[in-house]
């Protein structure tokens, strides 16, 4: 079924009995040409283009509990395009272009808001580095523009600008950026790969491979074994569990990062903020809840919940900033376990292991990823090539010295 | 979190800086055979495991000792506390 206005009036004439269910409940075949591990943002988006862009339909995803049950549904629903590092950046520009013809292509409303992302600057070094960072944008084909005070106070007037320890001296402005409703877009995925002869299956963990000869036959699962001739593990948080039984470590820490949603506002943020002076971004959700969060919390964790500390740590970052939000009441918080990798950047690469492919160590910036991984990832499964906006994310880099590491911290994985 | 300081009774884990898992304080020999395949694993490999994790933390406010702490990633729990020299020594480390 194909959605459009028209659908939605005809739907409204005869009582909404038309809707069906948005994708199949299909029992496992024995046998499928790609088994995808992982039915979040990524590998739905790995079926969907495996499908509709390489042509294949006998595809199977699956998934431990419910489709979006994992980041896709956890994040802050932020897109953007505003890396600085020639390994990063066409990939991530690549990205927000698929973004931008999303909901057309998949013919589902996943509500992308291009409101623009506003990273502020504080002193003369932050927008030294903000200015070079436009222009590496740029360079790669997105957008960027630097705004002055005076810039920022005309877009968010309620700013804290005569702080005396971080005065707001200007920002990054990146226009193309903005939000989307992310559980729209697990949805729109997996609707978009089930019209296609995708086969979703849920309550499907996997346990175990099989591995003969350094080649991959397939998955052991809850529900059973399921041949393959490709694999791709696509499970975001537990990366190193699953590939674990694989045999494999791998070069990432899962880590907890905390998100929280206010209280139901009036319109108050037009688009999305960063403070530049601690940990703190924001943008106001449809409903008018701001979302927001910080850093992650520092230690290894499995736990999708956090500390007191972080949600102090945001709290004080977001008053500081936004001292109207004084009042504003904590509605929800949770967590969420980040693949946080070694350098801060993401693997999108073959194994050692013939036959299986992984994408992961997204840190906290995959659900931004999610259409250019998905196809990228579909990319390497079908030709068993990298995509060309993803050649730099290999397992190899940290040995042979090409580290992707866009805040220079090196190989230490709570402070990227 | 609170962490149990051996030396010091409970403390706030606030107080503390994390750096990773404590298989760190095993650095390989930098003379020995492959020592950059080494070095590889033990600066970018790790198991992190979904349940028990020994893990080095720094009272970076407090007494500045190293400690090594078992904790569970998947509760938060932490079961054991001790001085990482003590650790290391008994785990056959030098100095």
């Amino acid at each position: 079924m194909r959605y459009s206005g028209i659908r939605v009036i005809k739907e409204a004439l005869s009582g909404h009995k038309g809707w069906g269910p948005l994708w199949r409940d299909p029992e496992p075949k024995p046998h499928y040409d790609f088994v995808i591990i992982g039915g979040g943002g990524h590998g739905l988006a790995t079926a969907y283009y495996l499908a509709r862009e390489f042509g294949e339909s006998r595809i199977a995803v699956l998934e431990r509990g419910w489709i979006g049950g994992g980041n896709v549904g956890r994040n802050t629903t932020i897109i953007r395009s505003n890396y600085l590092l020639d390994g990063n950046e066409p990939f991530y520009e690549f990205s927000l272009k698929l973004w931008e013809g999303l909901e057309q292509d998949f013919n589902f409303n996943a509500m992308v808001s291009q409101r623009g992302i506003l990273n502020l600057v504080h002193t003369d070094a932050q927008r030294d580095a903000a200015r070079r960072r436009g222009n590496a944008m740029i360079l790669n084909g997105s957008d960027a523009e630097l705004l002055d005070t005076e810039g920022v106070r005309k877009l968010y007037p309620f700013l804290n600008f005569d702080n005396a320890r971080f005065p707001i001296k200007g920002g990054l402005l990146h226009r193309r950026g903005g939000t989307v409703r992310h559980d729209a877009v697990a949805w729109g995925y997996a609707r978009g790969a089930d019209q296609r002869g995708v086969d979703i299956i849920q309550n499907c963990e996997a346990t175990g491979f099989k591995i003969e000869d350094g080649k991959c036959l397939g998955v052991e699962t809850t529900r059973g074994f399921i041949g393959a001739g490709q694999v791709g593990v696509s499970v975001a948080g537990s990366s190193s569990r699953v590939m674990a039984l694989a045999g494999m470590r791998l070069p990432m820490e899962s880590h907890v990062l905390q998100a929280f949603v206010s209280e139901g506002l009036k319109p108050v943020l037009p688009g999305v903020i960063t403070y530049g002076a601690g940990h703190f971004y924001c943008s106001q959700s449809d409903k008018g809840g701001l979302v927001f969060g910080g850093d992650i919390d520092g230690y290894n964790s499995y736990a999708q919940r956090g500390n007191l500390p972080v949600i102090e740590d945001v709290a004080e970052g977001g008053i500081s900033l936004i001292p109207a939000l004084g009042r504003v009441r904590l509605l929800r918080a949770w967590g969420g376990i980040m693949d946080m990798s070694m350098d801060g950047s993401p693997i999108i690469d073959n194994t050692h292991i013939e036959g299986l492919s992984f994408n992961g160590g997204w840190c906290y910036g995959g659900f931004k990823a999610t259409p250019a991984a998905g196809w990228c990832f579909a990319h390497l499964l079908k030709t068993g090539q990298p995509h060309e906006t993803a050649t730099a994310y290999r397992f190899d880099r940290f040995r042979r010295g090409y580290m992707i590491d866009e805040k220079g911290q090196g190989a230490q994985p709570n402070l990227h | 979190m609170i962490i149990n300081h051996p030396l010091l009774g409970p403390r706030d884990a606030q107080e503390f800086t994390y750096l990773g898992d404590a298989s760190l304080i095993h650095r390989p020999d930098w003379q020995g055979e492959d020592a950059s395949g080494q070095f590889h694993d033990y600066l970018y490999l790790r198991d992190n495991p979904a349940g028990q994790h020994r893990e080095l933390w720094f009272h970076e406010v407090g007494d500045r000792s190293w400690l090594v702490v078992t904790r569970n990633t998947l509760t938060h729990e932490i079961s054991n506390v001790e001085l990482a020299r003590d650790v290391a020594r008994r785990e056959g480390r030098g100095k």
